[in-house]
């Protein structure tokens, strides 16, 4: 869930790149792998081809539901695609999945077996997929901006920042910014009123809705990558965002050098817990090589790295003791056990409320 | 047997390739587009039902038309597909009042300057379209190129907001339709007969009279042209409105993206651009029969 289009270009380059360099032996192994922009460590692709002889074209997407139209309009082309778990389940459901063979994926013992188990949500039996990322959707913020405008006690670490237009009133002077997901903002709004987040009862969307209205005049834009680089340049003092973006945010900043400090926050009220999966398409034709890279995947050194990159927590529990213990003790990326209780997946809803809360949202942003 | 019969003419075979290309790249799609218009939305791939059935021998036709039904219940869709027109006609209006002086500029041009001129007009479009509005981009946000040199002078203090209005997406659509307008304004104003303007001078009347009297009628086909280039595509642009509008601007190419990606309900995003081409047939159908009947005039 994540990242700029200007990375995704840069990717998409370097995949080219990689591409055309395959493009001699024709009878070569090839693997088309459809990832999310910035979205692995730099080195993954090139080690598993050095080490299989199997080309891997990898191309990249910045929305699940780009992502989903291809795959429902049948013949991605791919071998592996990067679906989040909420949009997964729908997609198994239509049949864009092939079942995995797990006599190929020796690596299997190395996931999070607890974690498997609350996937079967998504994924029953998980056999369709594996997780590869999983993180948080919760508060990022300018620790210097929202002191200055709201005092010492400011409330960061709550939703209280947010949705009590009072503060955000104050906020809206130094930058506001929010994901444009109803998707993430109504769990987000459901919470904070004390209501289920994934809640079926239409009149509880209402209430969001009516919630999100009092907040809006005060929210400088709605975007779902924009607010990286904005972050990072100190030109916003608190965005709604991903936890790997929002902690991306903040490496840019240190490297820059520009005395902007950039913090992530789980509220205490809780956040939404999302996982991004791997998973093969029904009508993938490398097969074989779909699963060799799936096993690659699950190799703890492997799947460490790309933590390390990315500054995500994976789903391989081998992999934990080879992270940076500056990436696991960020609570950030891997939460407390306190903050862990307090998380929230999302479900697969039903059509009606998807469109209550598309059609909501519109109303939100245009006021129509 | 005659064989002759089987193979087209030479005629038949020239005026067959525009027509095979509009009934591939045109009807056929189209078709498509209406036929899963009436289709109802389902999780499955392709996601929608058929329309067509065939169970045992019988083919039966199930037309779903609440779809349609469903765009006249709530008023989103035609406010947007207001909020649409509205900006086309603007943008229209705007390239308009700006492509004509510059159209008739190069057109009383000498030869060689007007080469020249014609050349600055297209010389932008080398650039990808994408990359121009990225530059928009650049140039109306908060830290941008305007607001800091404002600042850097003094002249404001806190910076102007340009960036994610429909100030901005009017800036961009003007900006990239104005060759459009300018093109067909300048084809006309060229085959313009001096002599009348010379004649209306001679005979006492001043420039602007000459200008509303003779100049700006006869280039009235021109003016037309150049119009529909701009509104029609306009009325159903999604690139511009999404990089640099804000939350305002509502507009029928960001709702039926909505409908495709968001709620996944192919059946209604179908239905809406059916409704879209159907109102935009209208506009296009009178400019055909203006241009039909000044082909008549001329002949």
């Amino acid at each position: 869930m994540k990242k700029s289009i200007q990375h995704s270009l840069l990717t998409l380059t370097a995949a080219c790149a990689i591409a055309a360099s395959g493009q001699t032996l024709a009878e070569d192994k090839v693997l088309h792998v459809y990832n999310w922009s910035d979205y692995i460590a730099e080195d993954t692709v090139a080690k598993f081809e050095e080490r299989t002889g199997i080309k891997v074209t990898y191309d990249v997407f910045d929305s699940n539901e780009v992502l989903e139209a291809k795959l429902l309009s049948g013949g991605t082309g791919f071998d592996i695609v990067v679906p989040s778990s909420s949009f997964m389940a729908r997609q198994i459901q239509a049949g864009a999945y092939m079942e995995l063979d797990r006599s190929k994926l020796s690596n299997w013992g190395n996931l999070n077996m607890p974690m498997m188990k609350s996937l079967e949500v998504y994924d029953p039996g998980n056999k369709h997929s594996i997780p590869y990322m999983w993180g948080t959707t919760g508060i990022g913020y300018n620790p210097e901006k929202v002191k200055a405008a709201l005092g010492d006690n400011a409330p960061v670490d709550s939703w209280d920042l947010i949705f009590k237009p009072e503060n955000l009133e104050k906020l809206t002077a130094c930058g506001v910014a929010v994901l444009d997901a109803p998707t993430e903002m109504y769990p987000a709004a459901l919470k904070y009123l004390n209501l289920d987040p994934n809640s079926l009862n239409k009149d509880d969307y209402k209430a969001a809705t009516e919630l999100l209205l009092t907040i809006r005049p005060h929210i400088t834009y709605f975007h779902s990558s924009k607010y990286i680089s904005d972050l990072a340049n100190g030109d916003l003092c608190v965005a709604v965002g991903w936890s790997g973006d929002v902690l991306q945010a903040a490496d840019r900043a240190e490297e820059a050098g520009n005395g902007v400090v950039v913090e992530y926050v789980i509220p205490k009220e809780g956040a939404g817990m999302w996982f991004d999966m791997l998973a093969i398409p029904a009508d993938a034709k490398n097969v074989d090589e779909a699963h060799a890279f799936l096993n690659y995947l699950m190799e703890p050194e492997v799947i460490a790295e790309i933590s390390n990159y990315v500054a995500y927590a994976n789903g391989n529990s081998a992999s934990t003791p080879l992270i940076d213990e500056e990436v696991t003790s960020n609570p950030g990326i891997y939460p407390t056990a306190e903050a862990e209780k307090n998380l929230y997946p999302f479900k697969v809803l039903p059509k009606e409320i998807d469109r209550m809360t598309t059609r909501g949202w519109t109303k939100v942003k245009s006021g129509m | 047997m005659n064989l002759k019969k089987f193979i087209p003419s030479g005629r038949t075979l020239v005026i067959g390739i525009p027509y095979t290309w509009l009934a591939l790249f045109f009807m056929a799609p189209f078709a498509l587009v209406l036929k899963i218009s009436f289709s109802e939305a389902e999780i499955a791939i392709p996601p929608y039902t058929d329309v067509f059935r065939y169970v045992d021998d019988t083919l039966s036709v199930v037309l779903n038309i609440g779809n349609y039904i469903f765009l006249t219940e709530d008023d989103l869709y035609i406010a947007a597909y207001w909020g649409s027109v509205k900006i086309a006609f603007f943008s229209t209006l705007f390239c308009l009042l700006l492509g004509y002086p510059m159209a008739y500029a190069m057109a009383r041009a000498d030869e060689k300057t007007r080469n020249i001129l014609l050349l600055l007009v297209l010389l932008p479009s080398w650039t990808s379209f994408l990359i121009r509005i990225y530059a928009w981009i650049g140039i109306l946000k908060n830290n941008g190129l305007i607001n800091n040199l404002l600042m850097g002078m003094g002249i404001i203090d806190q910076p102007i907001i340009m960036l994610n209005t429909n100030f901005a997406v009017y800036i961009g659509i003007v900006y990239a339709y104005l060759p459009f307008m300018v093109l067909p304004l300048y084809a006309n104003l060229i085959k313009m007969d001096i002599s009348l303007v010379e004649a209306a001078s001679d005979l006492g009347a001043p420039p602007w009279k000459t200008f509303l009297k003779i100049t700006l009628p006869l280039s009235k086909g021109g003016v037309i042209a150049g119009s529909m280039l701009v509104f029609i595509p306009v009325v159903g642009e999604f690139v511009i409105p999404d990089l640099l509008g804000g939350p305002e601007t509502l507009m029928i190419g960001k709702v039926l993206w909505q409908e495709f990606f968001n709620n996944r309900d192919w059946p209604i995003a179908s239905a809406l651009a059916i409704v879209m081409l159907a109102l935009l047939s209208i506009p296009i159908a009178w400019f055909h029969r203006y241009q039909a009947k000044e082909m008549e005039g001329e002949s």
